[in-house]
């Protein structure tokens, strides 16, 4: 296959798969303080209200979820770009 | 010919299913016309549930295939935003559908767990597991553990949670079935359950995936335009805006502003202390030892009910009355675990054409999850302030028709306890599956709108159904007959052996089902308990560390799945407590047992052999071929 001459070399894989590693803990890092950070200060987050929406209720109703969703796109496209660096993406 | 003509369905995917949302709305406009000009609504019903089953059998047939790969994976040529539709439904079932506002009705802020949970799981899904596992890019999940992990064992583990899990979660999709059917078509329960079942079958049978990934696609549109509907009238009904999502803030306080009432009014007091007195004369006849051991069952169950009407009335945005802090944490934990160890979830991320479509189709899929998600809660609100503002309070005698309909399923209840006449709070049973399909009738919208929302219900049910079925059949060929009982079989055989397992799954649901063992959510909490723990850490580890073994595999997966399956049995049935873990978040013991167990047993033995290494190096980087257990066809 034409790809094997341009398949980086160990040191640029391991390089990738460190960024790829930082990306996904830092992901993984937002996604439990929005879930679960936000579910066991409740109370506390429960004073600020927004709109009639205590911002403790409003977390676990939508607020985390919307963060779920950028977070997964932005993942996504990051992802997408540090492929493209290491030259590790798929042929068209 | 095929060819070409496949090619141009796929190019055109856009304008088909556009033209086919435009269709769809212009039917249920016309549906409303003819309510005004006179049909009944048992006809609307009819002519809901068949235009809708005829649709997706149509579709079922068009898409008949007799391609492996086809029957597998689509064809791995779905493309990310519709793979992310099709996941939408294929996930969103009975449970979210029917079941969640239900649940945020009745726990409050405590039900929120179910929308954090069954959302936040696609995280893990993203970053932990999809990407690298269409990389890999075979026909089933079970197929990864054995190309990984090397042998049978692993895999043999991999087909007995997926149809463990799957079936679990299978039986609660074929109780929506059966109570939508029955309710909206006036039929039998059982009757229901096999109707329902016909339009499964017809769609997954010949098609497979491919067949049931454009199905998927046609049932989430129907399912959320049913789920938006309503909600956005009732929005527009009490606040003047149509945007149920950011107006039920007002709502919620009009809500804490009733309950204070109804906590106050002496009426309810005296209904409370009814239920009280008759709690206790239960409790007496419990204990007698005159009554027979049959009848003592229904007196538990009846005095459980009279115990909580004896309660004043839980303020709705009161985080942890229901439900303790560690329990929603943990729930949420096993839910967003088991979201992301679901076969049937999982598989669907083979369909699509690259690693980099994988990516994208899982923010797609929580996209358009989210869409129903964000909207649960204020549905649950504007459900509950109909409820407390015109249905608390009326005279009983004047109650709408609906009442009866939904007590003659169960899922109503009212005693008028204190006999003057008048609903009290106390006096009314909701079930949780009730809320979403009666609000349309208590909030007197409409019949048209009831039956949208119960083809939406429907839609719901059958699609997580035929992704579910297609997992177990796809198990049982592909897995234990093919890979590992007759690896020389024919295409032929293969596919006729699958289709038949598909049948013989489906009734024995349906049969199981008829049973009508528990509410539907409680049934599918434990489906994630089970996919978390037994799959979710052989899975993460067989991408995120290239030292886990098969030893290790084998012994995390057997001692994940066990000790959630003994919690489980254990807590709902025999008393087990644990630091006073629920029976619904019981992978909380099995999920780290299962990463741990994984760990330490692979380095106390041998090293996978240097071509099971590589093999996680290509699985790890987009570019280039798997190797090891390329074998595809």
């Amino acid at each position: 296959m034409g790809m094997q001459q341009t398949k980086p070399g160990k040191a640029a894989l391991a390089a990738y798969w460190a960024e790829n590693k930082r990306l996904t803990t830092i992901t993984l890092i937002i996604w439990a303080i929005v879930s679960f950070g936000a579910t066991f200060f409740v109370e506390t987050l429960n004073n600020i209200v927004i709109f009639g929406f205590p911002l403790g209720y409003y977390m676990g109703a939508q607020g985390s979820l919307i963060v779920f969703v950028l977070l997964i796109f932005n993942y996504s496209s990051m992802m997408n770009k540090i492929d493209h660096k290491y030259n590790l993406h798929e042929e068209e | 010919m095929a060819e070409q003509r496949s090619t141009a369905f796929l190019d055109n995917l856009g304008r088909i299913y556009g033209m086919y949302t435009g269709v769809f709305v212009a039917f249920v406009i016309l549906l409303g016309i003819a309510e005004k000009m006179g049909l009944s609504p048992q006809f609307i019903g009819y002519i809901f549930m068949g235009v809708t089953i005829g649709v997706y059998a149509l579709i079922g047939i068009v898409s008949r295939t007799a391609k492996i790969s086809e029957y597998y994976v689509a064809g791995r040529s779905v493309p990310s935003v519709f793979n992310g539709m099709a996941t939408g439904s294929d996930w969103m079932s009975a449970a979210s559908f029917i079941g969640m506002a239900g649940t945020i009705y009745g726990l409050g802020y405590d039900g929120l767990a179910y929308i954090m949970g069954w959302t936040g799981g696609y995280v893990l899904l993203a970053v932990l597991l999809g990407p690298y596992l269409r990389k890999f890019g075979q026909y089933t999940i079970p197929d990864f553990l054995g190309a990984r992990y090397g042998g049978n064992s692993a895999r043999l583990i991999g087909v007995l949670a997926a149809i463990t899990a799957s079936f679990t979660y299978l039986i609660a999709q074929v109780t929506g079935v059966g109570i939508i059917t029955s309710r909206f078509l006036g039929i039998d329960f059982t009757v229901g359950v096999f109707v329902g079942l016909g339009g499964i079958l017809v769609c997954s049978m010949l098609g497979g995936m491919k067949a049931v990934t454009w199905t998927q696609v046609a049932q989430y549109l129907i399912l959320i335009i049913a789920y938006l509907t309503p909600v956005t009238v009732m929005s527009y009904k009490h606040t003047g805006v149509p945007v149920s999502e950011f107006m039920y803030g007002q709502i919620l306080q009009r809500i804490d502003a009733r309950e204070k009432q109804i906590i106050a009014d002496p009426a309810e007091a005296l209904v409370r202390e009814k239920w009280a007195a008759q709690a206790k004369a239960l409790d007496e006849k419990i204990w007698d030892p005159a009554t027979a051991a049959g009848e003592r069952e229904k007196l538990v169950a009846a005095r459980k009910s009279a115990v909580a009407a004896s309660k004043p009335i839980q303020p709705y945005l009161k985080p942890f009355a229901r439900m303790d802090r560690k329990n929603m944490l943990a729930l949420i934990f096993c839910l967003m675990v088991g979201t992301a160890g679901l076969p049937h979830i999982l598989m669907r991320y083979y369909t699509v054409p690259s690693v980099k479509d994988a990516r994208s189709s899982v923010g797609w899929s929580l996209f358009f999850i989210f869409l129903l998600y964000f909207t649960a809660p204020a549905y649950a609100a504007f459900a509950r302030w109909e409820v407390l503002s015109t249905l608390v309070g009326a005279r009983i005698a004047d109650l709408p028709a609906w009442t009866a309909n939904w007590a003659k399923v169960g899922l109503v209840s009212i005693r008028d306890m204190n006999m003057d006449g008048i609903l009290q709070f106390g006096e009314l049973t909701l079930g949780a599956d009730a809320i979403v399909l009666a609000t349309p009738e208590i909030a007197g919208l409409p019949y048209v709108i009831s039956g949208l929302v119960a083809a939406g219900g429907l839609a719901a049910a059958l699609s997580t159904a035929d992704g579910l079925l297609l997992t177990i059949s796809n198990s049982l060929s592909h897995d234990l007959y093919y890979k590992v009982l007759n690896p020389n079989a024919s295409i032929m055989r293969r596919l006729t052996i699958s289709r038949t397992l598909l049948v013989i799954t489906a009734a024995i649901a349906a049969w199981v089902a008829t049973f009508k063992i528990t509410i539907i959510v409680e049934l599918v909490a434990w489906a994630f308990s089970i996919a978390a723990a037994a799959f979710f850490p052989a899975l993460v580890m067989g991408v995120w560390d290239k030292r886990a073994n098969r030893a290790g595999a084998v012994s995390g997966m057997t001692l994940g799945f066990c000790l959630t399956l003994f919690y489980m049995i254990g807590s709902r049935f025999y008393g087990l407590d644990w630091w006073g873990i629920k029976t619904v978040s019981s992978g909380i013991f099995g999920i780290p047992a299962g990463f741990l167990t994984i760990y330490f047993v692979s380095r106390m033995t041998a090293a996978p052999s240097q071509e099971l290494q590589d093999f996680v190096e290509n699985v790890r980087y987009p570019r280039g071929a798997v190797g090891a257990a390329d074998n595809a066809e």
